[in-house]
């Protein structure tokens, strides 16, 4: 929790008080029985009547003074817990959003997700319970003690000296459980993933009769999880029955020694009759006492969990600029010099590519799987930084700019990219402030007008999770709506159009051509149609350039992209047509 | 708004029962266990009940007339420490058979809605998040298993105590009972309404947690789009939104939820001064001795202790109930119609597919195909072309018995499919999709999945044919690569070679790719077309694919538009006339008018 503390710190004072009120509470607590005994020994004394009714009205505001503190403390709890809480996801929502494409590799995004939802609901929840049982359990066993020793400070010797057995108890089982929490919650993580991979992958399980298998998979971490979690709950069990068995052990000899007490007239009867209230309270306390560490446990593995990502140091900041060169028309709006760059650090994916490109003009590229395409456009994009040599946009180098200056000259569809749960009109706008005439504007270019008018609510229509209720092709038509929609400088489209027919792949490269002029085009296909018209063409294998040119030049220089030609188009004669 | 409140309310109950009935069904898959339970509880109860008597007789004998009676004091002291050292034997030994029970539950319920999982239509989950799956199975079973541990025992014991309490009391001081007679009902009442009052926040509070957790899992999985855009700013608002209304309504639960204990404890109090005023003047007017007196105040602690700790533990019920509904109805959602009694197992299939007069809508109100024809012979292949939402992907929904179609029927080998298994229709098909799935497990696994037995030759046969071999054994760990993450790491293009690989292995008479080929370069996509051809012989193959290149070979081409099919032909007689088939192809070279 200690990394946590900045979020906890501007509650401070709140949580202080909330912790007083609950002290309040406890020590009105406390002496709820301690009147109790001055009405055994003085009520009961003769002519002292009048003192029961006292002693009981004492009785009776000390109760509830308890319950009125102790209701303000607990609301008080969950307040400033809930406060702490929404905080904690706010930032590292934020800085989950943050992250660069390296780190969020490295974290997973199903670890991400859990971090953000049963860690951060789990941190709640210790700090709600913390409050509340955290003051309340240690000062109604130390008060407890307290009072004990101020009523028979002889007597008290009982439960001082058997305290430390108890505390050696739960601390030996609290150190044996914790590494099994641990192991529990891994082996939940393989629980998770097999459920994940089965949903995702239903059509395949299905179609496979795999079943069965996949039941047997399951059984497996089902079976691992339920023996783990078995042991560890086995072990803490005996955390209850040996502090009740040693307290109530305790009890007996408290009337053992306080028959001697009474005997030599030392001790009140009234007192081993308290005594024995205060036995009952302390062994509850030190039960709230072991809960709390099990419960710190657990929730210490999930704060330092959402610590890690809090505390990765920020990546891709923008630096200063080193230099400015020339006017517009001069500067190519894209260019990229003498790049290199690798995922893993082993092997380049991109090495040494140079190319220029004006405003206005269209780049495809074309490759073999692996050959670095999307990865030109990750550099492109900021995504990853280059290992070596500059991309450069304008002129400036792409690390100059600022995060939002450089993402608001983007529209981009990435392979298989993402749609959100909501409208048509929700998606193609993707939380910018446009308005309808550019949603509109943006679903024609992009041949999606046709597809929306015809679903039930048009432009209002729901789209399913994922997108399950379009189509491949739908849904690369509104995700290229959605990258025209805010009048990109530069367009980037990774195999965007690759689920369109040939006849809509023409027309809305026709509406480009005519209705976004100024766009810089960056492409990646894999169809020779769709890139033949571009004025500069990159192909790529092993992230090398092994051709660039025109369509044509192509054609007759590059013997793998004639190959490509060929396949797809037959001979390659209608290609000349 | 009274009567609504009245109606839910009963509504409530219903729910509330049918819950525990269910519960119970649960336990009772364990009905010696369940004995055993209560058998110990009952013991445990009874051996630290008998403790008070012994200790009320121990200070009768101190405070006795003619001075302390030492040898009673210890033989009562001797018998103290024999119930408490039995006593908490017993209760160990139940939590242990306890958390026995309730892990063999939870692991019996994890089980349940799993195998649902695998018996569920294709349709649950089109429409439902993964998350919301994952966050039942593990977050849900694991809340109603928590209860049920520490819930179900408290309740157990708590039974027995307030029973053996009260009878105690009722023989020690009869008259001192009556202060029960007030604040019991009080108890009851209080901590009935509260609960009415509590558990629909708590139902707010996993709904609202799951709304994040669904917005959450979304919104991550398309982050790199929200980057490129710069949307941060406005999803982090809409984070902030769902973030505050889960923070909420845990807090209003927890604010809520919290007032039980304190308030519980409060009545247990003032029943202690009740009892001491009382008692204290029964005691001055002789009727009552003080180790009598001591007896009756722990067993009133003991007594009303329980109903303290069952009211703590309504709150955790609640949400456990919460919980335990979210689970049944997973375990409990339709299957997919079991297959006919007298359904036919396929065989060695011959690969005739005839589809008669199909219809097939996924909503019911926009039909998607209607009144669809298709005979395919053994061995054929059968290209489906045409616009994009034409119905091609619908076609395999149907092939596959994914969805059952609203009209008209198809046919394997003459036998209609709804009339045989659907695993042996499925296992006759191998089929490639466009989103490629693979699973946690090593290469070899992902590669043999689908055949069973498939030897490493088998496999390395079939990634040599899917031109990823070499790939993989340029891995450290060659086959025995273990894959992460719906195999993260490695590029979209490696992994539909994979899944090729898979089917290659398969040993079925049919074939569907879906687009298949797509996402995989030209050149290798050349060499997979030869490898596939060798595949397809004698077999009937679906080719739903763009690229008229694909299909050029094919013996009949299906020209779909608008949910029908409009043409038929192979590519030279539907290239040599005025076609829509014509049209699409000449649309991919309509660079003419450069």
């Amino acid at each position: 929790m200690g990394r946590l503390k900045k979020y906890i710190y501007p509650y401070r004072i709140y949580i202080a008080l909330t912790l007083l009120i609950k002290l309040g509470a406890a020590i009105a607590e406390l002496f709820v029985p301690y009147f109790m005994e001055r009405i055994l020994r003085e009520g009961t004394m003769p002519h002292q009547q009048a003192r029961i009714f006292i002693y009981g009205a004492l009785m009776l505001l000390c109760a509830g003074i308890c319950l009125f503190m102790n209701i303000t403390a607990n609301r008080m709890s969950a307040v400033s817990s809930g406060k702490i809480t929404r905080k904690l996801r706010y930032d590292l929502f934020e800085k989950l959003n943050s992250l660069s494409a390296r780190q969020m590799d490295e974290l997973t995004v199903p670890s991400a997700e859990s971090r953000l939802t049963s860690d951060t609901y789990r941190v709640n929840e210790f700090l709600a319970r913390g409050q509340r049982l955290g003051i309340r359990a240690p000062s109604l066993l130390i008060g407890g003690v307290i009072m004990m020793v101020t009523m028979d400070a002889r007597l008290a010797l009982v439960p001082v000296s058997l305290l430390p057995i108890i505390a050696l108890s739960v601390w030996l089982i609290t150190r044996k459980s914790i590494p099994l929490y641990t192991r529990e919650q891994s082996v939940l993580d393989d629980v998770v993933r097999v459920v994940q991979e089965n949903v995702t992958g239903v059509r395949v399980i299905r179609a496979l009769s795999k079943a069965e298998y996949e039941r047997d998979r399951f059984k497996g971490v089902n079976d691992t999880l339920t023996r783990i979690d078995t042991t560890a709950g086995s072990i803490s069990a005996l955390n209850n029955p040996i502090a009740s068995l040693v307290l109530n052990l305790g009890l007996t000899a408290v009337v053992v020694v306080g028959a001697y007490q009474v005997a030599g007239g030392a001790s009140q009867p009234s007192v081993i009759v308290a005594f024995l209230q205060y036995f009952v309270m302390i062994l509850n306390a030190m039960l709230g006492v072991t809960r709390i560490f099990i419960m710190a446990s657990r929730s210490t593995a999930s704060a330092h969990r959402v610590a890690d990502v809090l505390e990765l140091p920020g990546d891709l900041a923008p630096v200063e600029a080193q230099h400015r060169t020339g006017g517009r028309e001069t500067v190519p709006h894209i260019e990229f010099r003498n790049v290199s760059f690798s995922y893993t650090g082993v092997g380049a994916n991109i090495s040494h590519l140079s190319f220029r490109l004006y405003r206005g003009q269209t780049l495809a590229i074309l490759g073999t799987t692996g050959a670095g395409k999307s990865t030109v456009i990750n550099l492109l994009m900021r995504i990853y930084d280059a290992d070596a040599g500059e991309v450069l946009i304008d002129g400036r180098d792409v690390r100059t700019f600022d995060k939002s200056e450089l993402s608001g000259r983007f529209g981009v569809v990435f392979q298989n990219d993402f749609v959100a749960e909501g409208t048509i009109a929700d998606n193609i706008r993707f939380f910018r402030p446009l308005d309808d005439a550019a949603v509109d504007a943006a679903a024609r270019d992009a041949q999606a007008a046709e597809f929306i008018a015809g679903k039930e609510g048009g432009m209002e229509a729901e789209v399913a999770i994922r997108g399950n209720n379009l189509s491949g092709g739908q849904r690369q038509r509104l995700l290229i709506a959605r990258a025209l929609a805010g009048d990109p400088d530069i367009l980037v489209l990774d195999d965007a159009s690759s689920a369109l027919d040939y006849r809509t792949d023409a027309m809305l490269r026709r509406a480009l051509r005519e209705k976004h002029a100024h766009t810089t085009t960056v492409l990646i296909a894999q169809r020779i149609s769709s890139v033949r018209h571009a004025d500069w063409i990159l192909v790529l294998d092993d992230g090398k350039v092994i051709g660039s040119g025109r369509h044509e030049e192509l054609l007759e220089h590059c013997p793998e992209y004639r190959l490509i030609a060929e396949t797809q188009m037959g001979t390659g004669e209608e290609a000349g047509a | 708004m009274i009567k609504t409140d009245k109606a839910a309310r009963m509504e409530n109950r219903r729910s509330h029962d049918r819950l525990l009935k269910r519960l119970w069904q649960y336990m009772g898959r364990n009905r010696v266990l369940v004995l055993l339970a209560v058998f110990l509880s009952a013991s445990a109860s009874l051996l630290s009940l008998y403790g008070p008597k012994l200790s009320g007789r121990a200070i009768n004998a101190i405070t006795a007339e003619g001075g302390v009676d030492f040898s009673f004091v210890l033989h009562c002291a001797a018998w103290m420490a024999v119930c408490y050292v039995l006593s908490s034997a017993c209760s160990y030994l139940l939590q242990f058979v306890m958390i026995r029970l309730s892990r063999s539950v939870a692991r019996q319920m994890r089980r349940d809605i799993f195998d649902n999982l695998t018996r569920l239509p294709v349709s649950y989950f089109d429409r439902r998040p993964v998350g919301d799956i994952v966050s039942i199975i593990t977050y849900d079973v694991d809340t109603v298993n928590q209860s049920l541990a520490s819930d179900a025992l408290q309740i157990l014991q708590s039974t027995v105590t307030v029973t053996v309490s009260l009878a105690m009391m009722l023989s020690i001081a009869p008259i001192l009972v009556t202060v029960f007679a007030v604040t019991i009902p009080v108890t009851f009442f209080f901590t009935r309404w509260l609960a009415r009052r509590v558990r629909p926040m708590f139902r707010t509070r996993s709904r609202k947690l799951g709304e994040l957790n669904g917005f959450v899992e979304e919104m991550l999985s398309g982050q790199k789009t929200i980057r490129a855009y710069g949307r941060e700013g406005a999803v982090q608002q809409r984070f902030e939104e769902k973030n505050a209304a889960a923070v909420n309504a845990y807090t209003e639960a927890e604010a809520n939820g919290t007032v039980t204990g304190p308030s519980v404890t409060f009545i247990n109090n003032v029943s202690l001064a009740l009892v001491c005023v009382f008692g204290s003047l029964l005691f001055l007017k002789g009727r009552i001795r003080l180790g009598d007196l001591s007896s009756f105040v722990q067993y009133s602690r003991k007594f009303s202790g329980p109903i303290n700790e069952v009211a703590n533990i309504i709150a955790e019920m609640q949400s456990a109930f919460a919980a335990a509904e979210r689970v049944f109805a997973l375990i409990d959602a339709e299957p997919e119609a079991a297959d006919s009694p007298d359904a036919l197992a396929l065989e060695q299939v011959d690969g005739d597919v005839v589809i008669d007069g199909v219809d097939f809508s996924y909503d019911k109100k926009r039909p998607i195909i209607t009144d669809f024809h298709l005979h395919a012979q053994p061995g054929a292949l059968i290209a489906i072309v045409g616009p994009t939402g034409a119905g091609k992907t619908t076609i395999i929904n149907l092939l596959m018995r994914f969805y059952d179609v609203d009209a008209g029927e198809i046919r394997v080998d003459g036998h209609p499919i709804r009339s045989v298994t659907r695993e042996s229709l499925r296992r006759s098909y191998a089929m490639v999709l466009q989103d490629t799935w693979l699973f946690s497990g090593t290469i070899f696994d992902n590669i043999a999945y689908g055949k069973k037995d498939a030897t490493m030759e088998d496999v390395v046969n079939a990634a040599k044919a899917a031109r990823i071999h070499s790939y993989i054994m340029r891995l450290p760990n060659g086959y025995q690569t273990v894959l992460t993450d719906n195999g993260a790491g490695i590029s979209k293009g490696q992994k539909q070679l994979l899944t090729i690989a898979r089917a290659m292995l398969l040993d079925a008479n049919m074939l569907i790719l879906d687009e298949a080929t797509s996402n995989v370069d030209t050149r290798t996509e050349q060499q997979i077309q030869a490898a596939m051809r060798e595949l397809m012989r004698e077999k009937t193959c679906f080719i739903i694919a763009h690229r008229l290149s694909t299909i050029k070979n094919a013996d009949n081409i299906l020209v779909m538009r608008h949910g029908r099919v409009v043409e038929q032909g192979t590519h030279d007689e539907l290239i040599s006339r005025p076609s829509f088939y014509r049209e699409l192809y000449r649309a991919q070279f309509d660079a003419c008018e450069d």
